[in-house]
């Protein structure tokens, strides 16, 4: 009934291919733009932002990196913690070297060395495939998290062989450090996040995107229409990691303000994981789905006995967060394999028709 | 050069010069291999059978033996703890079944390896809520499983056995041999192979997905039984055990993902190659490389034979 | 779609040729010794009973399997084996027995996948999605558009392939040969399946691309009534061996291969 595209016509394909063909997804996107970019500053309080919108930013970003490498191009990796960690060690390492250069350009350009380091674990896809992959990003993973830890180069020769983030600024405005405030930390991640979700979307669109597509669907066929798939394959491990990278910068600097190699372990790359399968595997959007729900449910559950008037033991209520987050991988599963996204498809389509069943 | 003579001689040097430390550092590895295809040997039986890779073998491995310690430590005497642990793995595979794999029968195979995960999960919640979450002391004396150490004097030296790794070795040797029979004997077996090479087939001719899908994982989770009291005695049962299912994946790649001797061949490999490496050349890179030795071990070796020692070769068709 | 061009091979000229061509899995011989060659603008069929070795014949021409005796010469290069790549860029395409679609993408995205080869602009343009990576874009959509018009898939565009059935699918899959602009198509059993209608729309599909577009054609069909009707030769194969090869009135008198079809009273 409000969701209708009737009367919309298209005049030219570049119309029929825009991001958002339909004027209320236009619409809406742009409210919730203004909301992220405009209210939340506004409002929001410290816990708000540190320990809610921040981390959601920062994590949809990686489940966007690793939604590119194992939704499009069906790659499984169970590396991303590690590239994640490559992001903030060679960010870390960025700011010592330019202390003066502008922080959000060093997050970015720290996306770079990820990049480097996902592409040479990504030099195995071609030979392998499948769970055989998933064990060499594994290998990547277990590597990367030993590394962090021996090269005491990486940590500036720490005693605490953890990264202490440094204040430093972009424009004259503290962005990092003790100094940053949580709205300003907040807006820089948002503005990364929104620019590099826009390119992702762009990327995935377009031929790159169609290419990665049709290996993940029938890697065979692929080839026998001239896509190369090693090429294909290895920028889809260079873009992903790249994102996974920032992502990790972004973690370190913008949302915890320190980060050791346990920050980037096999736990983390399990998470991120678990992200994109709930928010659906291919979907971008999905990738935000999935970091909310991941992300948010234990805020929720903790919240949740106290709102009832119960008390539940801190470590019990982690244990059950365990079981639920378990439990809702298998029922989304079973129920939509296709995740969060394809149920937030179903539900505009319902939209679409309402009042009538179709 | 320096840097090459440490890389390339003086660790066998180091070998030549104290035999009896080579040979306690092969047979640390090989108990730690011998281990390491016990849990691999849960997956093979999973994946041959079902075509699942089955993530949560580790997890049903801390669960079992939380099981045994938990109901142990209530007053239940050892031997009737066992007997009730491997009911509640019988319970397990039976809801892991009717929960998880019936409504996901005929789905990629990625999606099952995903809802793997989500089990693993849940088992970890469920397990920590059950049993809590610190770590505790396996029954060895309960269960007779022997302790202490054999020394046996040679090359100038000693090397040490711990009895309970001896036990190890011979139980899983055991369970090895009997799987084995099991899997190209019995008519069960055969039902099994059929399954594993097309469930479509093998629902024509007769075969009773659900019934097949029970067994297998109730097998597994006997392993994963033998394989906990097994770790849980050499260190301590806690969810930290976990991690070393993931070891299990380089062992499988040497082996192959459906082969049971490739699961032992390659355990005995990754686990000497593991300790061997970690001591002789581990302190050149500062240690702890045990920690992704056998994952690049693995890796290395699939760029030369990506099917595994044992799989079977893969002709594409299209 | 284009015009043949002239500079490459002229019409009735050998297009393809393969030599003495081998090859076998372990101890299976698939393929013994067979040659045989497809002229310019000609559509040639392959035929044989089951197991003959015709969808390896095919797997030989694009590259997917190497043989281990033989040459295949194309366009007047001759070289040992093909690479699937070499065979895409140099104007193979090529359609499968059992529907080889990109199950997860739209009809239109798997058409437009066939333009990957044609489309040039870099990864910096595609993250913009903006200038000459749009114009791109709108161009060889324009050219898929054509046909998806062709081929009468205008309503089941922006489907995903998987939900559609069998017969539709084997179209978009011949829209995705074609947006490859192919000089030489292999079809293989383009109407496995189908019912007389579609095959009556698909053998128009096949006739329409070999006339208009000067395509081509080497097919794989089974239905004797079809095969006769359009192909202007015929290799028949059997066991891997050509038995015969020439046009379909010739193949039809021979009585090799009517005893490979109806079986010799020993």
């Amino acid at each position: 009934m409000f969701y209708r595209e009737a009367g919309q016509y298209k005049t030219s394909y570049a119309a029929d291919q825009a991001l958002f063909p339909i004027l209320q997804d236009r619409i809406g996107i742009a409210a919730i733009l203004l909301i992220a970019f405009v209210v939340v500053p506004l409002f929001a309080s410290d816990f708000l932002l540190n320990s809610f919108l921040i981390p959601i930013l920062v994590l949809s970003l990686a489940a966007i990196g690793l939604n590119l490498l194992t939704g499009y191009t069906g790659l499984l990796s169970l590396g991303t913690g590690g590239f994640m960690g490559v992001g903030a060690f060679a960010c870390y390492k960025l700011t010592s070297i330019f202390p003066d250069a502008n922080i959000v350009l060093l997050i970015v350009v720290s996306g770079v060395a990820s990049a480097a380091v996902g592409s040479v674990f990504g030099l195995p896809s071609l030979r392998i495939k499948g769970f055989y992959l998933a064990v060499a990003t594994l290998a990547a993973q277990f590597f990367l998290s030993w590394c962090f830890i021996r090269i005491p180069w990486l940590y500036n020769y720490n005693v605490s062989a953890a990264i202490e983030v440094p204040t430093r600024t972009a424009f004259g405005i503290p962005v990092t450090g003790p100094n940053a405030t949580s709205v300003t930390r907040y807006l820089v991640a948002l503005s990364i996040v929104v620019a590099m979700t826009w390119v992702a979307s762009n990327i995935v669109r377009g031929r790159i995107g169609r290419t990665w597509m049709a290996v993940r669907d029938m890697d065979i066929a692929a080839e026998l229409i001239g896509i190369r798939l090693y090429r294909t394959k290895l920028l889809a491990f260079a873009i992903s990691s790249f994102y996974c990278g920032v992502a990790g910068a972004m973690l370190a600097f913008l949302w915890l303000g320190a980060a050791e190699s346990e920050s980037f372990n096999i736990n983390q790359s399990f998470l991120i994981l678990f992200m994109v399968i709930i928010g659906g595997l291919g979907s971008i959007m999905g990738s935000f789905f999935g970091a909310m729900l991941i992300w948010g449910l234990p805020i929720v559950l903790r919240a949740a006995p106290e709102f009832f008037g119960v008390t539940v033991r801190a470590a019990t209520v982690e244990h059950l967060q365990f079981m639920v987050v378990g439990a809702l991988i298998i029922f989304f599963l079973i129920v939509e394999p296709h995740g969060l996204a394809r149920l937030w498809q179903i539900a505009k389509q319902k939209l679409r028709v309402w009042p009538f069943p179709y | 050069m320096d840097i090459l003579y440490k890389i390339l001689i003086d660790p066998f040097l180091q070998m030549g010069q104290a035999p009896d430390l080579f040979v306690q550092t092969l047979w640390e590895g090989l108990v730690a291999g011998v281990l390491y295809s016990l849990i691999a040997l849960g997956f093979v039986l999973i994946f041959k059978a079902s075509g699942v890779f089955n993530f949560a073998q580790g997890i049903m491995m801390v669960f079992a033996a939380l099981t045994l310690v938990g109901l142990h430590a209530k007053g239940v005497p050892a031997f009737l703890a066992l007997a009730l642990t491997v009911v509640v793995m019988l319970v397990l595979a039976i809801g892991i079944e009717r929960l998880v794999l019936r409504p996901l029968v005929n789905q990629p195979d990625i999606i099952l390896f995903m809802a793997t995960f989500g089990l693993t999960y849940f088992l970890i919640g469920l397990g920590e809520v059950i049993f809590g979450g610190e770590p505790k002391t396996m029954i060895t004396d309960a269960l007779y499983l022997p302790r202490g150490s054999y020394e046996w004097k040679a090359f100038g030296g000693f090397v040490a056995f711990q009895k309970i790794d001896i036990a190890a070795v011979i139980i899983a040797s055991v369970m090895v041999a009997g799987l084995a029979v099991f899997f190209q004997k019995t008519r069960i077996g055969r039902a099994l192979r059929a399954v594993a090479d097309s469930h479509k087939a093998a629902l024509s001719v007769g075969i009773s997905l659900e019934q097949i899908w029970v067994i297998v994982w109730f097998t597994a989770g006997i392993v994963a039984l033998a394989t906990g009291i097994m770790w849980g005695a050499r260190s301590d049962v806690s969810f930290a055990l976990q991690i070393l299912a993931l070891k299990a994946l380089p062992v499988l790649i040497l082996g192959g993902f459906t082969s049971i001797p490739g699961a032992i061949v390659g355990g005995v490999i990754i686990g000497v190659g593991e300790k061997v490496g970690e001591f002789y050349w581990g302190p050149l890179l500062g240690s702890g490389i045990e920690s992704w030795l056998a994952y690049v071990i693995a890796l290395v070796f699939l760029l030369f034979r990506p099917q595994g020692l044992f799989g079977e070769r893969i002709i594409e068709r299209i | 779609m284009r015009a043949p061009s002239e500079k490459d091979v002229a019409a009735g000229d050998v297009l393809l040729a393969v030599e003495d061509v081998s090859l076998s899995f372990g101890g299976i011989k698939a393929i013994r010794d067979v040659s045989f060659d497809i002229r310019k603008g000609e559509i040639r069929a392959i035929i044989g009973p089951n197991g003959a070795g015709k969808t390896s014949m095919l797997n030989v021409i694009n590259g997917f399997y190497t043989p281990q005796q033989g040459r295949i010469r194309f366009k007047g290069k001759t070289r040992s084996k093909m690479r699937p790549y070499d065979a895409a860029r140099g104007g193979i395409a090529r359609t499968f027995q059992n529907v080889a679609l990109f199950r997860g993408m739209t009809a239109l995205d798997n058409i437009m996948a066939g333009r990957t080869l044609k489309m040039h602009r870099g990864l910096f343009w595609q993250m913009l999605r903006f200038g000459p990576a749009l114009r791109e874009e709108v161009e060889h959509r324009r050219a898929v558009e054509e046909i998806i018009d062709f081929l009468h898939i205008e309503h089941i565009r922006k489907t995903p392939v998987g939900r559609l059935p069998y017969g539709l699918q084997k179209r978009v899959e011949l829209g995705r040969a074609l947006a490859m602009e192919p000089d030489l198509l292999l079809l293989d059993e383009p109407m496995a399946g189908m019912n007389l209608e579609e095959k009556e729309d698909m053998s128009r599909f096949v006739l329409d691309v070999n006339q208009h577009f000067g395509t081509t054609i080497a097919l794989i069909e089974h239905d004797m009534g079809v095969v006769m009707d359009l192909s202007d030769r015929v290799v028949v194969l059997e066991y891997g061996r050509k038995i015969a090869d020439g046009t379909p009135d010739e193949v039809k008198k021979d009585q090799g291969v009517i005893d490979a079809y109806l079986g010799v009273a020993h």
